[in-house]
């Protein structure tokens, strides 16, 4: 059994390129559909719209993924973002020399919560789920009693990191995907990295060979945090004042552990890879846009989002059946591409 | 882990040993029977701090208040102990109340028939849940979750953003009605004869087969498997119970909330809370059904004793917060308590690692896929 499966998935499909197949068919779809439209899906405007998409989400759903890959959870997210959005706003109070104190003091606070995940779920043996909630829940009335509504400024400065441009790609999608590389190089090249997926797999199995099992689950979930944190300072560059509730209107915790699993990571852990999160998140964009070109009624685009992440969640899922052998599988076109950059 | 307990069978098992006090004693001190002695606690802080509430018809109308979300727990509780999740019941609930609110009207002939048809919804997109779950093997979370979106969507398309309609009154005493002029209490209300009645039903479908396969199904889903439990059905009937709890809370919160499309938000993540309050382990194969059920109660006194010390609301949620962690914390440990062998080096070196030793084969999240 386990060497069928390894046979059909490693010559012919990883469940990533599925995730990249789906996304194919997802642009496919989209360009057909706004041809329909009378537009072009292609153009310049259109892509960098959906690159812009793709930022914030890509940020926490790239920390999500190390924490699913620990096997936890972290529903904090969207706290950590309207905290850091307002804490920054705050410190910078609109002077462009206050930038980069205020960011320094903002992400070392993400760094902080994240470190408060971490230390519940390795040391307290807390569920990702229940600790996450609940340190989000901290945040959540912390900031609804010390901030009434908008706070701070961002400075010009800061707010052109929203929106400069190289060609059609926005800055901000290239720092999101200097994270995504950061991220795959942690999980390919060093000991934490390896160690992640250890401990995911199964944490005792792990203990037992050695590995202090605290420091990956930790790590995972500081970095989680300090890339909600980006998430964040990118929200502030685009509002330029800081909300206190903005990152639960974008029902970050939700969308982005649907990416993760979309992007074919084991939700129980010790599967998956950065690359298939990227082709989640670019999925969701993809589909976001073609929704708004098409004018799609907002409450319907949820409907839709809905149907999509099951279905496409339900066309790889029966193959994870068999997950041990899977785990070895041979490296995703990217990942080849790195071991060959070596 | 659980090797050693195989091997010797007819190890007693210290909670089995003594007396019915004894016994009794040991159950208080499992996280299931602890969360009894906080309700009992925080009930007298309660009274403690005001006056008004050590009268019993007040207590008794609290509890009535409470029922939706102790029934919308029990519901999250079959899900839970089954090693899977469901995020649909703010979803369910709001779909429900605006259902109730359209159809029914002011028309007292279709309270039956609409009541039908709601509890035939609830059904159905609990089937969907289930064999979403269990036939197209979708991690509980994702497929509760994608329901939970589409129908939010569909609920808030269909009323065009803002739910209107009002169920005529005779369908609103569910809510928020009672059987008047009782002894002691003055009003017995509705909700909580549903709840007491729901319980009852609860606690016997949990020692029939049902309850027993379902655990099963949570603790070790490839032994249940083994020994000839039909998982895709046991699983995918608690979440028809899940969804239809979540109906149910739905006809009693129209009652006395009215329709409104916010009327069920955060019911997803207070039953869970409830639920794992109550000691029920996420992950599955621990916990008992009406521990879940005082872990709502609980919660909700929590919130009166906050609110009756003049503690700002927008505290609730911190304090919310480090009440569930602890208590996860603190239950996480205790569960293990009896399970160990003792004495071994063995046993002594896992400890640091709390959690993990519960759950002996299957993942943290999902039971199987």
């Amino acid at each position: 059994m386990s060497r069928l499966t390894s046979a059909l998935q490693g010559r012919t499909l990883t469940s990533t390129g599925i995730v990249y197949l789906v996304l194919l068919l997802a642009v496919v779809a989209g360009a057909i559909l706004t041809g329909l439209e009378g537009r072009n899906f292609f153009s310049q405007g259109n892509i960098s719209s959906i690159l812009t998409g793709t930022s914030i989400l890509g940020f926490i759903a790239i920390g999500q993924t190390l924490v699913i890959l620990v096997g936890s959870l972290d529903l904090s997210v969207p706290y950590v973002v309207s905290l850091v959005s307002v804490l920054a706003a705050d410190r910078m109070a609109g002077e462009t020399s206050h930038v980069p104190q205020a960011v320094l003091v903002a992400l070392l606070v993400a760094a902080l919560v994240g470190l408060a995940n971490g230390v519940i779920v390795a040391w307290l043996g807390v569920h990702g789920f229940v600790a996450s909630l609940g340190v989000g829940l901290v945040i959540s009335g912390y900031l609804a009693t010390n901030y009434q509504g908008n706070t701070g400024s961002a400075p010009r400065d800061f707010r052109l990191i929203g929106a400069n441009q190289i060609g059609p790609v926005p800055v901000s999608t290239l720092i999101m995907l200097g994270c995504a590389v950061a991220a795959i190089l942690l999980l390919r090249r060093t000991r934490v990295g390896h160690h992640m997926y250890a401990v995911g797999g199964n944490r005792e199995v792990a203990r037992l060979s050695g590995i202090r099992t605290s420091v990956p689950v930790i790590t995972a979930h500081v970095l989680c945090s300090v890339l909600a944190g980006f998430a964040g300072l990118l929200l502030l560059a685009r509002l330029s004042v800081g909300s206190p509730t903005i990152g639960q209107q974008g029902g970050y915790d939700l969308m982005s552990i649907a990416a993760v699993v979309l992007g074919g990571t084991l939700l129980a852990g010790g599967k998956g890879n950065v690359t298939g999160t990227l082709a989640g998140v670019a999925i969701f964009a993809v589909m976001d846009n073609v929704m708004g070109v098409m004018e799609v009624n907002p409450f319907l685009k949820d409907v839709v989002r809905g149907v999509v992440i099951v279905a496409a969640v339900a066309l790889y899922a029966r193959r994870e059946i068999d997950r041990r052998p899977a785990r070895f599988e041979r490296p995703s076109t990217l990942d080849a591409a790195l071991q060959e950059a070596r | 882990m659980s090797a050693p307990v195989e091997t010797r069978p007819h190890r007693e098992i210290p909670a089995h040993q003594g007396g019915l006090g004894y016994r009794f004693a040991a159950a208080v001190a499992t996280p299931g029977g602890a969360v009894f002695l906080l309700a009992i606690g925080l009930l007298v802080a309660t009274m403690v701090a005001n006056e008004n509430f050590a009268d019993p018809g007040v207590v008794v109308r609290f509890l009535g208040r409470t029922a939706p979300i102790a029934i919308a727990a029990m519901g999250q509780y079959f899900v839970i102990v089954s090693g899977e999740f469901d995020l649909s019941m703010a979803a369910v609930v709001t779909t429900q109340v605006v259902m109730a609110g359209n159809l029914i009207g002011q028309d007292e002939g279709r309270i039956v028939p609409v009541t039908c048809l709601m509890l035939l919804v609830g059904a159905g997109i609990g089937l969907v849940n289930g064999l979403a779950t269990t036939i197209l093997r979708v991690p509980s979370f994702i497929v509760t979750l994608g329901t939970m979106l589409a129908l939010a969507g569909l609920v808030r398309y269909l009323t065009g953003g803002a739910a209107t309609g009002n169920p005529v009154d005779s369908f609103r005493e569910i809510g928020r009605g009672g059987i008047e002029d009782v002894p002691v209490v003055e009003v017995l209300p509705y909700p909580l004869l549903i709840f007491l009645a729901l319980a009852v039903y609860a606690q016997w479908l949990m020692r029939r087969p049902f309850g027993r396969s379902l655990i099963a199904a949570g603790d070790n889903p490839n032994a249940a498997t083994l020994s000839g439990t039909p998982l895709w059905w046991v699983k995918t009937r608690a979440f028809i119970l899940s969804s239809l709890s979540a109906t149910i809370a739905g006809i009693i919160l129209v009652g006395y909330a009215g329709v409104h499309p916010k009327v069920g938000e955060g019911y997803e993540f207070a039953a869970i809370t409830a639920v794992v309050l109550g000691g029920v382990l996420l992950g599955g194969g621990r916990g008992w059904v009406l521990s879940a059920a005082c872990g709502a109660f609980a919660l909700e006194l929590l919130f009166t004793l906050l609110t009756v010390l003049d503690v700002e609301s927008t505290w609730r949620d911190t304090v919310q917060g480090l009440i569930i962690i602890a208590a996860v914390a603190v239950a996480g440990r205790a569960w293990t308590v009896g399970r160990k062998p003792r004495g071994g080096r063995g046993a002594r070196r896992t400890e640091p690692l709390g959690s993990t030793t519960n759950q002996p084969t299957q993942g943290p999240i999902t039971g199987d896929n």
